[in-house]
């Protein structure tokens, strides 16, 4: 063993590239166009390091664009053919999968390099046939059936969190006015406008007490990271090295009505748990935190389950104005799923290049000053699987 | 020709009554006003005050259910022991599928049971009351389960729109001393008469106007209670209620005052101006009507008719059991005053008279 | 056209039937044949009454496919009685005010129809109390 290799193999991987695709209605631009963006703009900036394997992070490409077996497919149009490639698929949480498995692939050192592509074609469906396919991620014999949708899960959720909690009406606009705010200045936003306390109290209702503006738009989108162990790497890197510290999934029940604690995301809080003690960090190091807020009430309870409030009060950092790029825990640092777009099962590779924009100081008007430790967590429908990841500047 | 008369009467060899009875009426409200409104400028009289309109997630299939279920909390019966379970009805949602066994499933029913829909017209109810007295009476099954139920079907438009409404009960049958009531004897009468008809694949019946009266309506019905009267030694004056197969308020009246029955007799059975024509539901939801209030001893006679052409007729008599019974569901009378009144357009959308594809 | 899967649930979904723990008496639905409390085998059919409470509630404006047809509509955690927390839509609403704690009966009513020509499904949807408790 060289003195350059670290003793231990799961601190020995690496985000050697990025890349993203602006999200949005595609509609001249098709599900293997769109990999083939993400995927051709990370190959240009890994500058000659080749992918070994490529896991595609896609939930809804079986229903919606009537495609599996999406490893060959965009391998082939990627100019990859032949390379290893499949599909890593946990709805919501499909992009932070598909990284952790490649992070397990480069980490176990099967592989010194590996290519993960979050690609989502929400557009070739339209109207109720596209909703029945975002709902898929439900449970299809307990809870569809009965024509519940994501919006309508989480309005649930909402409903009863300012229930128990006593909580204002107004009580998540800040999730959203933030989210907003920071998307004005990401190029790859659907949404760069900022949104007003006015504009969001007057919101159409979606599924009260839920309305549009506590809602992401489920558009299209992809994205690419390259991972890789250390030694295959620039000897001199012209940007400052980023690594992935903490990696871990968890799962709780696929149904809402089984969730033991409703309030509780239980795998999110044992996702972020487990990958907090793999780096020995805790909330209070974490410099910014991508997560998932494809509904505003996922935002209040994920900062809950990764310990950044208390249950009850985690809507309370939007009040105080902890939330914003230069608070205690700046999130949707680009916009999140509200503004920056929700491209479905990609949007948890989009967390991650993001989270290594800011770490790396090239956020540009959106970069959170100083930023070393990033979180990134995604979870599929009401949180019944979450991945968290955990990045460090070195 | 006494004793070739008498082998008209129906009377089963072991003693059969209603052990268990429950009505359903959905809580929408059209009044006719509406359809007078839409269909005739506002102007002109109309035959009813108003008739149930089922919810957008109702059918006869669902409506039988909610019924038998109320049906058995008042026998208080396993489910299991039912031996039939017949389903008469002219808006079976499927025209191939039986309505019976969903409706026999989740009673908890199956799979020991005779599941069958019935069909004629207005008194497939009816029928299936009379096969399930023969079925109980002969010794074969224990319980039986019959129910009229119907969401009835009206061409906008139509004089029949002012009237077709949706509701219907559900009757357990089984021995007579476990009874609520007890089948003293019945009758059927039945002729070849096309008043009223709807040809397979059709959506709305066809019928003959006028000729839906004399003919049709009151022949059978007057028969059918004359007979039975006959043959049981009874008059009017030995019933306590009457219940007649009312398409409108003026048929079962004249019918009533033809046959020498009071108005009062007919009050507790006739709902049909606040409900509407139920169809194959109608005797029987007045029936259930009439158990709701009816007295230990009191004698009841029931007269259904149907279409094309033919009718039922029931002499009951009440037992003590019953006022115990009832109070074990929600009454008829619990339906008719959960009320939601809509208009003509929610109507339109509820009964899928809107062009969606 | 989907057959099979509407109709090896029917007792659940027209009668709320789950299942009842042998080892922890932990009452179970939807049925799952595993306890979700102690982890064993758990086959044991039980009745649900069909009585319960509204936990959460929400209305549906833009449903999905095979839906369309009853917007708006109300989709509810229902908190049975017995314990488990199911999720129905509530039905016979009208202009009644729905609120966490509600009480409701469970009714079975149609769930939603493949088209015009497909399957009819049917199964449990709640409604307030058609003769509240006195």
């Amino acid at each position: 063993m060289s003195n350059n290799t670290p003793t231990d193999p799961t601190q020995d991987v690496f985000i050697a590239a990025v890349s993203l695709v602006k999200v949005g209605e595609h509609w001249d631009t098709s599900l293997r166009e769109l990999a083939n963006h993400a995927i051709h703009h990370v190959l240009i900036e890994a500058n000659g390091l080749r992918p070994q394997a490529l896991y595609i992070a896609n939930a809804f490409a079986p229903i919606l664009s009537r495609q599996t077996q999406l490893g060959a497919l965009v391998a082939d149009f990627s100019g990859l053919r032949g390379i290893e490639a499949s599909t890593v698929e946990a709805a919501g949480a499909s992009g932070g999968m598909a990284v952790r498995q490649a992070y397990l692939a480069v980490a176990s050192g099967t592989c010194d390099t590996a290519l993960v592509v979050g690609v989502e074609k929400i557009t070739d469906k339209i109207g109720p046939s596209m909703l029945a396919a975002l709902s898929s991620a439900a449970d299809s014999d307990h809870e569809a059936p009965h024509g519940i949708t994501p919006a309508a899960q989480a309005a649930l959720l909402m409903r009863r969190y300012l229930h128990e909690h006593e909580a204002p009406a107004d009580a998540l606009a800040g999730f959203s006015i933030t989210a907003h705010a920071n998307a004005v200045s990401n190029p790859n936003a659907i949404f760069r406008r900022a949104l007003s306390a006015k504009a969001y109290s007057k919101a159409a209702m979606v599924c009260d007490p839920l309305t549009i503006m506590d809602a992401a738009p489920s558009v299209d989108g992809a994205a690419a990271v390259l991972l890789a162990r250390g030694h295959v790497l620039p000897t001199a890197p012209d940007l400052p090295r980023v690594r992935i510290v903490g990696s871990a999934a968890s799962t709780t029940a696929l149904a809402l009505h089984d969730q033991p604690d409703l309030l509780t995301l239980t795998a999110a809080k044992q996702s972020a748990d487990l990958a907090y003690a793999q780096c020995g960090l805790s909330a209070k190091d974490i410099d910014l935190f991508e997560l998932h807020d494809q509904f505003s009430i996922y935002s209040v309870l994920e900062l809950e389950a990764a310990g950044f409030a208390e249950a009850g009060h985690g809507w309370e950092l939007a009040r105080d104005g902890e939330i914003g790029l230069e608070d205690r825990i700046p999130i949707t640092t680009f916009g999140g799923s509200k503004a920056r777009g929700d491209p479905g099962g990609a949007t948890g590779v989009y967390q991650v290049a993001e989270v290594t924009l800011q770490l790396q100081g090239r956020a540009g008007d959106n970069q959170v000053p100083d930023a070393k430790i990033g979180m990134a967590q995604c979870l599929a429908s009401a949180g019944a699987t979450a991945c968290t990841h955990i990045l460090q500047r070195t | 020709m006494e004793q070739s008369n008498q082998d008209r009467l129906l009377k089963p060899s072991k003693q059969v009554g209603i052990v268990g009875y429950g009505a359903y009426i959905p809580r929408y409200r059209l009044p006719a006003s509406e359809v007078a409104r839409i269909w005739a400028g506002g102007a002109g009289g109309v035959p009813i005050v108003e008739k149930a309109v089922p919810g957008i997630d109702e059918d006869v299939i669902t409506m039988s259910i909610e019924a038998a279920r109320n049906a058995l909390a008042r026998a208080s019966i396993d489910p299991s022991e039912i031996r039939a379970v017949w389903v008469g009805s002219e808006s079976h949602p499927y025209s191939v599928k039986p309505s019976s066994t969903v409706v026999a499933e989740a009673i908890g029913a199956t799979p020991h049971t005779l599941a069958a829909d019935w069909e004629f017209a207005c008194k497939a109810g009816t029928e299936a009351i009379q096969a399930a007295i023969g079925f109980v009476g002969s010794g074969m099954a224990r319980f039986a389960l019959a129910i009229g139920m119907d969401t009835a079907q009206g061409r906008p438009g139509d004089a029949l729109e002012y009237t077709t409404g949706a509701g219907g009960a559900a009757i357990i049958l089984g021995p007579s001393d476990e009874s609520l009531a007890h089948f003293e004897g019945s009758y059927s009468y039945a002729t070849d008469t096309p008043d009223f008809w709807r040809r397979a694949d059709e959506k709305y019946p066809e019928h003959g106007e006028r000729f839906t009266g004399e003919p049709a309506y009151f022949k059978h019905v007057l028969t059918a209670a004359k007979e039975l009267m006959s043959l049981t030694n009874t008059g009017p004056e030995d019933y306590a209620h009457v219940i007649f197969h009312q398409p409108n308020v003026k048929f079962p009246q004249r019918a009533g005052r033809m046959l020498g029955f009071a108005d009062e007799q007919l009050e507790a059975g006739l709902l049909v101006s606040v409900i509407g024509n139920t169809y194959a539901g109608s005797p029987l939801v007045g029936l259930a009507s009439v158990l709701d209030i009816a007295e230990p001893g009191q004698r009841l006679l029931l007269v259904s008719y149907g279409s094309g052409a033919g009718s039922d007729a029931f002499s009951l008599s009440v037992t003590d059991r019953l006022v115990e019974a009832r109070e074990k569901a929600p009454s008829t009378q619990d339906y008719i005053g959960r009320r939601t009144e809509v208009d003509y357009a929610t109507y339109a959308r509820y009964r899928g008279k809107l062009t969606l594809s | 056209m989907e057959v099979s899967r509407h109709w090896r649930l029917k007792k659940q979904r027209y009668a709320l039937q789950g299942e009842v723990c042998p080892h922890c008496s932990v009452k179970i639905f939807p049925p799952r044949d595993i306890c979700p409390d102690c982890g064993l085998d758990a086959r044991t059919p039980f009745q649900f009454s069909g009585r319960g409470e509204v936990y959460s509630f929400t209305t549906v404006r833009d449903a999905p496919e095979g839906h369309s047809e009853q917007v708006p509509y109300t989709v509810a955690l229902v908190r049975l009685e017995e314990g488990p927390l199911v999720t129905a839509q509530l039905t016979d609403l009208d202009q009644q005010d729905v609120e966490i704690g509600l009480p409701v009966e469970m009714v079975t009513r149609k769930l939603r129809s493949d088209g015009e020509r497909g399957m009819l499904v049917y199964g449990y949807k709640f409604r307030p109390l058609l003769r509240p408790a006195a």
